[in-house]
């Protein structure tokens, strides 16, 4: 597994301008609460997470995975059961949810990488739809009215979360860690396997990779990832349950639709390409 | 003999009947979703959504033109075929050389927005549509009560399934069409138009949902979310079946239906998810799907 070589000169711009971007994404990380609601940016954060996690999936395995929020939301469903009705700390309570994502992930990644392309699509959202009914039905998670009044409590036993700025830099430490820990993971030799496997699966078969392994592995991954992402939202914004209004679906369908169609390597990429930078 | 069981054969026949009812709107949707997908190499997320636009025409069409059932089970799926068209030519047809996820995400978005712009006008409660008054009432067979708009849905679905696989698999038009989805250059060769071709089998898979969402009108009620509820399950149907064969997507609607019919007589906590549970059992053992080629 030797890491195809890149010209030296060319690798160590594409890390001092990815060293440059990530510093400038943590002083604003750091900056904003001064000017923004810490709690919308704890939920944007979460957000970002699961974009990350999804990220990991598409980006680097082109798996489009179509029902993660299927982990997402059991994390949180897991975490908010665990904090608030088993009384564990919130670390644990977290750690649980987690665990819980990572376990769906096996068994939902198990099923749907037996399939390829747009079933593997479609597996994942059926198997989300499943969960969901399910979840509705459960009595744990109090079908439609969801689990309210979560406790934040005392993060080691130590640091209170009820505080807003402590639990901002929680929810910042924790975020911040998942990004370099993706970030090492695509960049490691298990993550050159994975892109192997996005360009071109049959050759990586050839070479002797196990690629439904390296495609399971990844897939777990990114449900826990996911399911981090869920448990602490759940723990940040107290409940599990958010009514959106009725546009919200329009605005987003045509996001989809001028992405598809105009920005087929994303808005940032796009820009970049305008702009003349290699990214 | 049944009785043996605990089960009540009134409601066992019942649960029967309203399965097949569901199994006629599985395999229209998921034959819809092959046919396009053969052509177009696109999985139309929009189906859903096209199903919704139907029973929505059909009521627009009872409310402000005064055209009743019979009209609409004509007009609607046109109207609607129209529109299909209208977006296969404005965004489709760019994306046919790109990776199947560029038409999943596109058709999914435009899903959202038929969704959430009807939701805005007309909220989330259901619009009733009254069953065609030459096919109110019903039957009694002597083991059940047969309303006679539900027979009529089974029947008609029926036909338009078997016909759609009889012009698909034994005429010409077919033959033409079966050979573009292996070949277009080739078949172009001969001077046959195939983009043509491809949009209006666009416009004919989206009428089916169109024709489907009319049927479905006068049982469940005319709603937004008709379609978004209903998609998923079709989704799972089309993995079960595999979206090799026409009869396959056929086949396996019905079959399905039946499947969760029963389930709610014998088992009626699991009668949402059996469908996913088969849809996973499915894939251990035959993960290219019961009619599915390898691919």
């Amino acid at each position: 597994m030797q890491r195809v070589a890149e010209p030296d000169a060319t690798h160590a711009m594409r890390s001092r301008s990815e060293l440059i971007a990530f510093v400038l994404m943590v002083v604003a990380l750091v900056v904003a609460p001064m000017v923004a609601y810490p709690v919308f940016l704890m939920k944007a954060l979460c957000f970002a997470l699961f974009a990350c996690a999804f990220n990991l999936l598409i980006g680097y395995v082109g798996l489009l995975s179509f029902g993660h929020a299927l982990f997402f939301g059991w994390a949180s469903y897991v975490s908010a059961h665990a904090a608030k009705v088993w009384g564990l700390p919130p670390e644990l309570a977290i750690l649980a949810g987690a665990a819980a994502a990572a376990g769906l992930g096996l068994i939902v990644g198990a099923l749907a990488i037996r399939r390829q392309g747009i079933y593997f699509a479609m597996i994942t959202l059926a198997l989300a739809q499943m969960m969901f009914f399910f979840a509705v039905q459960a009595p744990f998670t109090h079908g439609e009215d969801g689990i309210q009044a979560v406790p934040r409590g005392k993060l080691l036993g130590l640091i209170d979360l009820a505080d807003q700025t402590n639990m901002y830099v929680t929810v910042l430490v924790i975020f911040l860690g998942c990004f370099l820990l993706i970030y090492r993971i695509i960049n490691s030799p298990f993550g050159e396997v994975l892109k192997a496997i996005r360009e071109n699966e049959p050759r990586a078969i050839s070479l002797g990779y196990k690629t439904e392994r390296y495609k399971l592995v990844a897939f777990v991954l990114s449900a826990t990832f996911a399911g981090v992402a869920g448990a602490f939202f759940v723990v940040t914004m107290e409940n599990y349950l958010t009514t959106i209004g009725q546009w919200v679906f329009v605005v987003q369908g045509a996001i989809f639709v001028v992405c598809v169609l105009l920005f087929r390597r994303g808005i940032i990429g796009e820009l970049a390409r305008l702009l003349g930078i290699r990214l | 003999m049944l009785e043996m069981f605990g089960v009540n054969p009134q409601a066992l026949f019942g649960q029967l009947l309203i399965g097949l009812i569901n199994g006629s709107f599985y395999a229209l949707l998921s034959l819809g979703l092959a046919v396009i997908f053969g052509m177009l190499n696109i999985i139309n997320f929009t189906h859903g959504a096209q199903y919704m636009l139907g029973a929505f025409c059909a009521y627009f069409l009872l409310q402000y033109a005064g055209l009743g059932y019979w009209w609409a089970i004509i007009i609607a799926p046109l109207l609607v075929g129209v529109t299909g068209i209208v977006v296969e030519r404005l965004f489709l047809q760019w994306l046919y050389k790109l990776d199947h996820l560029y038409g999943l995400l596109l058709t999914f978005g435009l899903a959202l927005i038929y969704e959430g712009t009807f939701r805005n006008f007309f909220g989330s409660s259901g619009l009733p549509y009254s069953v065609p008054p030459e096919l109110q009432g019903g039957r009694n067979l002597g083991f059940m009560f047969l309303p006679n708009y539900r027979a009529w849905v089974v029947v008609l679905s029926l036909a338009v399934c078997l016909s759609t696989w009889f012009v698909i698999e034994r005429t010409k038009l077919g033959a033409y069409l079966r050979a573009a989805t292996e070949n277009p250059t080739m078949v172009r060769a001969f001077g046959i138009n195939v983009p043509r071709m491809i949009t209006l089998t666009y416009g004919f898979g989206v009428a089916l949902a169109a024709l489907a969402g009319v049927m479905a009108a006068p049982i469940y009620n005319v709603s937004p979310q008709m379609g978004s509820n209903l998609i998923i399950v079709v989704f799972a149907v089309v993995v079960i079946g595999g979206m090799g064969s026409i009869m396959g997507a056929i086949v396996t609607g019905f079959g399905l239906g039946i499947i969760e019919g029963l389930t709610k007589v014998f088992f009626p906590e699991a009668s949402n998810t059996v469908i996913f549970i088969v849809m996973a059992i499915v894939l251990l053992i035959r993960p290219a799907g019961l009619f599915g080629r390898s691919t």
